[in-house]
This record gives C-alpha cells, structure tokens and sequence, in this order.
C-alpha cells in the first residue's frame, strides 16, 4: 500500500467529515429557515465529499467506509484544527468555512489534474460543489462585516479566535513532497497565494483587517489536536462504538 | 336609504357564498384572489400554518440524531431528510402568504403559544430506532393525510401537497428500510427496533387528531372540501396500512385489541388514551417546552444575522441611488 496517499485520503477526508459534522449540527437551529437550508446543502455536499474519501481510504487498507470514518482514535484523525472548533455563533461559522472554502477551491481545482483518478474525479465533482460553498460564504462574510455593528463585532471576535488556525491549512510535509513529486497531490505553496488574495478582496468588502503576522496552530495533520475534538467524536462514533459490527 | 345598502350587502354576500359553495361543490379549485368567506380563509390559514410549524418543529426531534447517526450513509440521508421538512415548511409558509399571513406574525404565533402543531412532535428521540420509527409511522401518518390534501378545494395548498407528498412518501420507506434492518440485525437492535414501535404507534394515532364526535369544525372543513375525510377514516386507513408491515417486519403492534374484522373490513383497535392527547395539547408533553425553546432560541440567536443582511442591502441600495 502507498503509505503517503493513505495519509493524504485521510487528511482531506477528514477535513470533510469533520466539518460536515460540525455543519450538522446547525440543521433546525439555522438563523433563518432559508439559511438552514442553505448550511445543510454545504454540510451534504462536504460528507459526500468525505463518504468517496473514507471508501478511498478504506479500499486502501482493507476496511469499511464506516470503519475508517467512525473507529480510529482520536490521534488518528488528520483533519486541520480549524474544522474542529466548535460553531460558536453563525459569525464564526461563516467565518470558518469562508476560510476553508478559500483554501479548498482552488485546492480542488489544482487537484483536477491528480494522477489518481478517485481524487482527481472527485476534484472535478467538488470544484463546482465549492464554487458555490464560497460565493455563499463569502457574500455572508460581507454582509456581516459591512451590516451592523453588532454583526461587524461578532465577525471580529471570530476572526480573534479562528486566525490562528488557518496557517495549519498550508502545512506540508513528506506525504506532500513525495506525492507531489507522483504528480498526485497538490502542491500548496501554489495555493496560498490565491487564498491570501480571496480574503483580502473580501476582507476590503466586509471592512475587515486582515491580522498582522502571528504565531499559528498546528497539529492536526499529525494527530495532535484541540480539546474540542474528542467530544465532537465521542458523539459522531458512539453507535459505532456501542453496537460493534452491526449493520445500519 | 342606510338600511337599504346594508341590506343590499347583505344579499350580495349571501349570494357570493351560494357561488362560492357552488364552485366547491364543482371541485374548481379556489386561487387566492377569488372571493372567499372569511371563515374559510381563517380556517385555512390556522390549517396551513400548522401544518407548516409541524414541519419545522418536527424537524428538531430527528436533527437530535444527525450527529450521533450510525453510518455515514444514515447520517447523509437523515440530513438530507430534515432539510426536505424546512423545505415543506418554507412551502406551506408560502402558500400561508397567498391568503394574506404574514410570515412573520404567523411564526410568532406559535413562539408564543397561540398557534399549534403536530401533537407527536413533542415526544422524545431517545434511541437510533426512533429516527426509522418517525420515518415510517409518523411520515406515514401525515401521507394519509397529505394524499387526501392533494384535493383539497384550495389551489395553492393543494399543489404544495402534491410536491410534498412525494418526498414524505420516501421518508416513510426510508424509515421502515431503517426499521427492517434493525428488526433483521442482532437482538439489541431488534429490541431498539420494537421498544421504538412501542412508545410511537399511539401517539402515531393521535395525530390524526380526536374522533369525530369530539371534532367540531369536521363538517364545515368537509363541506369547503378543506377536509375531505374525517379523522377516524383516516386513522383506519392509516391503521389498516401499517399492520402488515408490522408483520413483515416482525415487530409487534402494542395493542392487545387489535384484530381484523372480516365484517367492517378493517381492524379494530384499543382505546387511545385521549387524556394524554389532550394533555400534550395543551403543553404537558415531555418535549413540548424543550422543542418551542429551540425554535424561540434559533429566532432570537438569529436576529442580529437578519438585521445585518437587511442592514446591508440598505446600504447597497443607497449606493446604487448615489451613483
Ligand atoms: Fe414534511
Ligand atoms: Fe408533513
Ligand atoms: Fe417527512
């Protein structure tokens, strides 16, 4: 088995599966009834971005989709710290997948020409699933940032306390080299640069300033995560847990 | 001369009310900007707007268990199934509007207290089985309903049932496919899958809502072809329906009395415990605090979001002005 491209199934597929989780739990409590529509059509296109990734990753190694997904321990879980932290309020998590949809279009679009297939077939269906991810995220980001000034302050203190995750969403290291080089993976120091520009361009709009250099989080790639995730888990693989081996 | 208009009036109304039943009587449907009695159009939009805040409370009982649900794929279907709620919920709304209910006021009416909804919704999701019981049970209920609605004399109300429908028809497969594969799994699982039948068939019957010897406004609403069955015809059928899938299923309906009865050509069945039908009504349900909270809760966390969408769309139009 390639080693590296398990490891970079897994921490793609976990960004997704994390963060679907988190949008998940949005469903019934959204804002507006057309906005929790709207965060449940983002949080269905991510875990179906996660199901072909868990069934990739599983293929790998000889497992279920739901085995990889739901029986690892929490050290074995991939995903960047930022999908991790908790709602907070809706400021915070337009915010959050603002950041991470900057980052995963263009991801995505560079990824189109992986030569894996599963994940450059994936790219080509996630590229327009995002397009729209972020044109959402974004006009909200705007909205907040340039509506009123309690809105304005909430997307600040969101900022104060998500900045410090994003640097973590340009982490690389040997799996990305090597698979870099196999021409699979993408290459993220082209990513970084567009990112940058689509949160200034939309940072101007929502009146924003964009924090001066600080120190980043980092981790996650690695298995070393925030408080928050383990009770996320404990959640999302309780059954799992409870009623090993079952069929659903 | 002032006797002679209002009695003038009087027989212009009089007269419109004879067309109006006519038209019914004809099965034309009525369009919002027909004339209709003001009766009608109250009872429509009181059936309507909970119809439309069952769907949206309904939706918190199953949302409980997107993040705990035990597959991926569940847990995709069950997301995909409590937004199809908001959706119907969004729709029936709408057609609310037609009638001149403002979105709002009608919202607040069930914050406060004033409106109602569906009486099963405030009964708790305890196990995963819950979510394959609400599927096929209380979808399943509200097809009975739904399918008879597709007729009903108003026009935008109807077509929204026809839309709908569709979608609570696959619900409810969706939810028994969650229940046979319980029933078929290992004995917890079995037994996860017979204690959910347990605790929903009765309240299932329930919403049908109170015979029709207790259910005054039935005659009205069938004459205006609002209704066009009376609570314990749809009860029956919806009980008819269910007991063989039971069987398949190989769970057992909690009723000791009911049994087929080649005369009627029905089942009979027990006692409903209308005490406890009328309680949860009127507020003494396990859930109903809890569920009318997260929905006051969702509106009031969300009001700042929604003065600063409105906030920024003023602003854009005054630069558009400005430019
Ligand atoms: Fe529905
Ligand atoms: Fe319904
Ligand atoms: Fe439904």
């Amino acid at each position: 088995m390639n080693k590296e491209l398990y490891e970079y199934v897994l921490r793609m597929g976990d960004d997704s599966l994390i963060l679907g989780q988190r949008l998940g739990e949005w469903c019934g409590h959204g804002p507006i009834l057309e906005e929790d529509i709207a965060l449940t059509n983002v949080a269905l296109d991510i875990l179906g971005q996660a199901r072909i990734l868990m069934d990739y990753a599983g293929k790998l190694t000889n497992k279920k989709e739901d085995e990889v997904a739901f029986l690892r321990e929490e050290w074995d879980y991939k995903n960047v710290l930022l999908v991790e932290q908790p709602n907070g309020d809706f400021a915070k998590t337009i915010l959050r997948q603002f950041f991470f949809d900057a980052f995963r279009l263009p991801f995505f679009k560079e990824l189109q020409n992986s030569k894996d297939e599963t994940l450059s077939g994936l790219a080509l269906k996630a590229v327009k699933e995002t397009t729209y991810h972020l044109q959402h995220s974004s006009n909200w980001v705007i909205r907040l940032g340039d509506g009123t000034d309690e809105s304005h302050q909430r997307l600040k203190t969101a900022l104060e306390e998500l900045w410090m995750f994003t640097g973590e969403l340009f982490y690389a290291d040997e799996v990305d080299t090597k698979l870099v080089n196999e021409g699979i993976a993408v290459d993220l120091n082209k990513i970084k640069p567009i990112w940058d520009a689509k949160v200034s361009e939309v940072f101007a709009q929502a009146k924003l300033q964009i924090p001066e250099e600080s120190w980043m989080q980092k981790g996650g790639r690695k298995g070393k995560h925030t408080e928050h995730l383990g009770f996320l888990l404990s959640e999302m693989q309780y059954m799992q847990r409870a009623y090993p081996g079952c069929e659903w | 001369m002032f006797n002679f208009v209002a009695m003038q009036v009087e027989n212009d109304v009089k007269q419109m009310e004879e067309q109006f039943q006519a038209k019914i009587d004809a099965d034309i449907r009525i369009e919002p900007r027909d004339w209709m009695p003001e009766k009608y159009r109250k009872t429509l939009i009181r059936q309507m707007s909970q119809h439309a805040h069952s769907e949206v409370v309904g939706m918190l009982p199953e949302a409980n268990w997107i993040t705990r649900a035990p597959s991926l794929r569940r847990k995709v279907a069950l997301l995909a199934k409590v937004q199809d709620e908001a959706g119907h919920g969004l729709y029936l709304y709408s057609a609310c509007e037609t009638l001149g209910a403002d979105r709002e006021e009608t919202i607040d009416d069930l914050h406060s207290g004033k409106a109602k909804y569906s009486s099963i919704f405030n009964y708790p999701t305890i196990t995963w089985a819950d979510i394959g019981a609400i599927g096929w049970l209380v979808d399943g209920a509200a097809i009975v309903n739904q399918v008879a609605l597709q007729k009903t004399s108003y026009g935008p109300y109807a077509r929204a049932m026809v839309k709908i429908c569709k979608e609570e028809s696959f619900h409810q497969r969706q939810g028994y496919e969650i229940i046979t594969v319980l029933a078929n799994g290992t004995p917890a699982q079995k037994a996860m899958a017979q204690d959910a039948l347990n605790r929903w068939w009765w309240p299932s019957l329930m919403m049908f809502g109170p015979t029709d010897a207790d259910s005054p406004n039935t005659q009205q609403s069938m004459a205006w072809r609002i209704k066009r069955h009376t609570n314990d015809e749809l009860r029956q059928m919806f009980i008819d329906a269910t007991v063989k899938q039971a069987e398949v299923a190989g769970l057992t309906i909690p009723d000791k009395d009911l049994k087929w009865n080649e005369e009627r050509g029905h089942y009979d069945f027990g006692e409903i415990d209308w005490e406890e039908f009328y309680n949860v009504i009127k507020g003494n349900g396990p859930c109903n605090k809890q569920r009318i909270e997260a929905r006051r809760k969702a509106k009031e966390e969300g009001m700042w979001v929604r003065e600063a969408a409105m906030a920024y769309a003023e602003k854009q139009k005054s630069k558009v002005k400005a430019a």
